[in-house]
């Protein structure tokens, strides 16, 4: 596709308006069904039996009386699912336990009955034998070594010799280059800390939720709430053995993802337990459910030096990175360690990291899939050293910042970035320059992603009377219908209302990858524009036939088929309403389509500023202002855009702040409800302001970058900066709950008092 | 033959190497050729990476055009949420 940006800088009739969301009557009467709505003749209730430990061998399961209830329809466990060894297999093992329960939470049997009660009932009648085993929460106590080892066949990878002892390191991994020793020794600062955070879920509003229904032909369908159904009709059909043909799966509204619906937990137990029925099943996750067995993110210890000379030139950064995520390999240190100096112009850069499992639920990704956290240990220490060389932070950072050429802390050059126009953006804000009064603090911190493409397909047909019916394949968790129906009406120079997007199923599209890696606007909008300009292709091809004048000689300009050239003739346009009314008897009907694999989605920065001031008596913080500027590329729908920016900054003060997954010495999850978890709401937070900056990125035609991701990586820093600065304590464990602060304080105290 | 660097944590499974010199005129053979080269990567390889081109980032175009100057570094999978 040619990459047009260039040639159309403001000339958008579209693209950067705000129009009317086209979900948002749906959502606010209630209308829109989400994954619990849906219901079929003759459905069963699934519920799923979950072990109680922490850490437990399974010695066997006798679910013969649960069977024999009238009302039970079916019952599943790891038997009916046949054991894989190949990429599938963790999956496998955390959608139904095999030989060990490895968490809290961890799916060990389910059944289907007539009723939610008789299937509660059918739980409490099976009988499973657990051998309890010791178990290991923490990151740190994990990785000694005399911790309880989750799997006997695990030896750490990117180590050599490959260890002959197994242990709950999954991967070792490091990369560098530069001398950072002699970085250090150039430094005339030198700070070094350690930095803990703990595993937070993404708090989506809406449980996992879905319904099955296989026929005895072995036909199925789910109808399931999920970022990517394609990828759920792909996993299930691998994990109960069937042709991916024989499973069609639609996605259901959705009431958030931010990652952690990127993945299977109960659909295949849905799918199995309805095959064994024969009937169709719903399975809906409790609050607790989610809590104790869908992916929170990955908590983690992170140790960061960094040097700096007087003049502000930060002279080398190393970063020591150790993540688990619960139970199976696959915590997301790499792209921590990636992103973590990924802010600067680093000549000397050193990074080791751990891939961790302890027993806690399988990590899933959540926003920047383990951004936050680097980020936090990075930006934190930039603080310090801007402190203790007397340096503005944003001057600090400005003097550092990764720019077009700059080589990055993980390797590729970066061409057209916005990190100097974020950072001047926040220097230029007005709240920079408010005044502080007792007890409140500023923070600064920048961020980075990377963001990806993928595999997307998009069909785009015109209705006779005129209208537009947009099929993308990614589900709109942020709202992305919007985003597509700006676009193809620019292309196609019709209103937007005159374009409705839906979500189409896994049968009507080729594959789609899921909605993640703040891919869609980018890549479902490229498809999108390419699936509109075939469509004009071929529009102006009827108009070409209807005139009797070569297709050549044809141009499309404000929706319409107009002659172009010295032979085209004198003819009237032809609108795209006369077009599709005639189309029936002059070929048929015209529709554009583009199946393709989106790269160079181009990487996102941010900066995000915040006030905040500390109860001295209760350690409880206020959020008093919140800045974040962004680079978005091109903002299609700049109200989303904003809303993705806030969205990501209140999560992270949720991250930073209060959220913790707590655990009890016996391994057991202590807070799995939002009573206990506590997420922040609307009064625990002032009006976020935005600022979009744009630098057009040069791999999509209208220069869009992805936004959903990038927007959570700076808060944990910038807020913990700024209650650093409020209370005069460094604060390098997350959550900054009350009760930590006022520790913190307290103890500051007592030791004044002691002097 | 184009300079091929390895990113993150790939350098952990080439016994510290950083850089090879690959024969290939795509994406494809410039993996293939890694793989010939240094055997302990080809696993990860074939399970999926990451090609950066000159600093866009290439997931899934074996078939795309590398020149012999270009700026090329294989990371690791990415995924995001």
């Amino acid at each position: 596709m040619p990459l047009d940006q260039s040639a159309k800088p403001n000339a958008f009739s579209k693209v950067g308006t705000r129009p009317l969301r086209p979900d948002g009557i749906d959502k606010v009467t209630g209308r829109a069904r989400f994954g619990a709505d849906m219901n079929a003749p003759g459905m069963l209730i699934g519920r799923v039996l979950r072990s109680p430990h922490a850490h437990a061998r399974i010695r066997s399961i006798d679910a013969s009386e649960a069977e024999a209830l009238p009302g039970v329809k079916a019952v599943v466990t790891a038997a009916d699912f046949p054991d894989r060894q190949d990429e599938f297999r963790d999956v496998l093992v955390n959608v139904m336990a095999r030989d060990k329960a490895l968490y809290d939470g961890h799916a060990v049997a389910a059944v289907a009955a007539t009723s939610a009660g008789i299937a509660r009932k059918a739980l409490s009648l099976i009988k499973v034998d657990y051998e309890v085993l010791p178990h290991v929460i923490d990151v740190e106590a994990a990785m000694l070594p005399d911790a309880p080892i989750l799997h006997d066949t695990m030896f750490t990878k990117g180590v050599e010799p490959t260890p002959t002892k197994p242990s709950n390191v999954a991967a070792r991994l490091e990369f560098g280059r530069g001398d950072v020793a002699a970085g250090f020794a150039e430094a005339d600062v030198v700070i070094e800390k350690t930095f803990r955070t703990e595993a937070t879920h993404q708090g989506y509003i809406e449980p996992h939720a879905c319904l099955a229904s296989v026929g005895s032909d072995g036909q199925g369908e789910l109808w399931v709430c999920t970022q990517g159904h394609f990828m759920v009709r792909d996993t299930c059909a691998a994990l109960l053995g069937m042709d991916i043909s024989k499973l069609r799966v639609t996605a259901s509204e959705i009431g958030g993802g931010f990652g952690g619906k990127t993945t299977v937990f109960i659909e295949p137990v849905a799918l199995a337990l309805s095959r064994k029925a024969g009937r169709p099943v719903k399975l809906v996750m409790s609050r607790g459910e989610v809590f104790r067995a869908s992916g929170p993110t990955a908590s983690t210890s992170i140790r960061v030096k960094m040097g700096i000379r007087k003049d502000g030139r930060i002279t080398a950064g190393e970063a020591e990175l150790k993540y688990q995520g619960g139970a199976f390999p696959g915590s997301p240190v790499e792209m921590g360690a990636m992103s973590a100096f990924a802010c600067y112009e680093l000549e000397n850069v050193h990074v080791v990291g751990y891939d961790v499992v302890t027993n806690r639920p399988k990590q899933a990704a959540y926003r920047a899939p383990g951004a936050p956290m680097s980020a936090f240990a990075v930006e934190g220490v930039v603080n310090d050293l801007a402190e203790r060389i007397g340096m503005d932070p944003i001057d600090l950072r400005l003097k550092n910042a990764a720019k077009e050429g700059t080589r990055s802390a993980y390797g590729p050059t970066f061409g057209p970035i916005g990190l100097i126009e974020t950072l001047k953006a926040v220097k230029s804000h007005p709240h920079y320059k408010k005044k502080l009064g007792p007890n409140q603090g500023r923070g600064v911190a920048c961020g980075f992603w990377f963001n990806f493409g993928g595999q997307t397909c998009v069909s785009l047909n015109i209705n006779i009377d005129g209208t537009v019916a947009l099929a993308v394949g990614t589900p709109d968790i942020g709202g992305s219908r919007a985003s597509m129906c700006l676009m193809a009406a620019e292309e196609l120079g019709i209103p937007y209302d005159r374009v409705r997007a839906i979500i189409a199923d896994t049968s009507s599209l080729g594959f789609n990858d899921v909605t993640d890696g703040s891919r869609v606007t980018f890549a479902s909008g490229m498809a999108t524009i390419k699936a509109a300009r075939d469509a004009v292709q071929k529009l102006c091809a009827r108009a070409a036939a209807i005139w009797g004048i070569p297709e050549d000689a044809v141009v499309w300009e404000e929706g319409a088929a107009r002659p172009a050239g010295p032979n085209a003739g004198a003819f009237p346009p032809l609108t795209l309403r006369e077009i599709a009314a005639m189309a029936p008897k002059t070929g048929g009907p015209i529709a554009g389509h583009c199946e393709f694999n989106a790269e160079n989605a181009g990487p996102s920065f941010a900066s995000h500023l915040v006030d905040v001031e500390v109860d001295p008596e209760t350690g409880r913080t206020t959020v008093l202002r919140y800045l974040v500027a962004q680079d978005a590329g091109k903002a299609v729908h700049p109200a989303y855009v904003e809303g993705q920016f806030q969205g990501g900054a209140a999560q992270g003060v949720g991250w930073a702040l209060n959220e913790e997954y707590i655990y009890g010495a016996d391994g057991r999850l202590q807070n799995p409800g939002f009573l206990d978890y506590r997420i922040p709401v609307a009064s625990d937070l002032p009006m976020i302001d935005t600022v979009i900056v744009e630098v057009p990125n040069p791999g999509h035609p209208y220069g869009v970058r992805g936004v959903g991701e990038t927007s959570i990586v700076p808060p944990l820093a910038a807020v913990a900066n700024a209650v650093s600065h409020a209370t005069g304590i460094r604060f390098t464990e997350l959550p900054m709950s009350p009760p930590r602060v006022l520790h913190a304080m307290d103890a500051r105290r007592m030791a004044q008092a002691a002097e | 033959m184009v300079q091929v660097r390895l990113g993150g944590s790939l350098q952990s499974y080439s016994g510290g190497r950083g850089s090879f010199e690959i024969e290939g005129a795509t994406i494809g053979q410039i993996l293939a050729g890694l793989g010939e080269a240094c055997p302990r990567l080809k696993p990860l390889l074939e399970q999926g990476v990451a090609v950066a081109v000159d600093g866009q980032i290439y997931r899934g175009s074996l078939l795309q055009p590398v020149r012999p100057d270009a700026e090329v570094f294989i990371l690791p999978k990415l995924a995001g949420g």
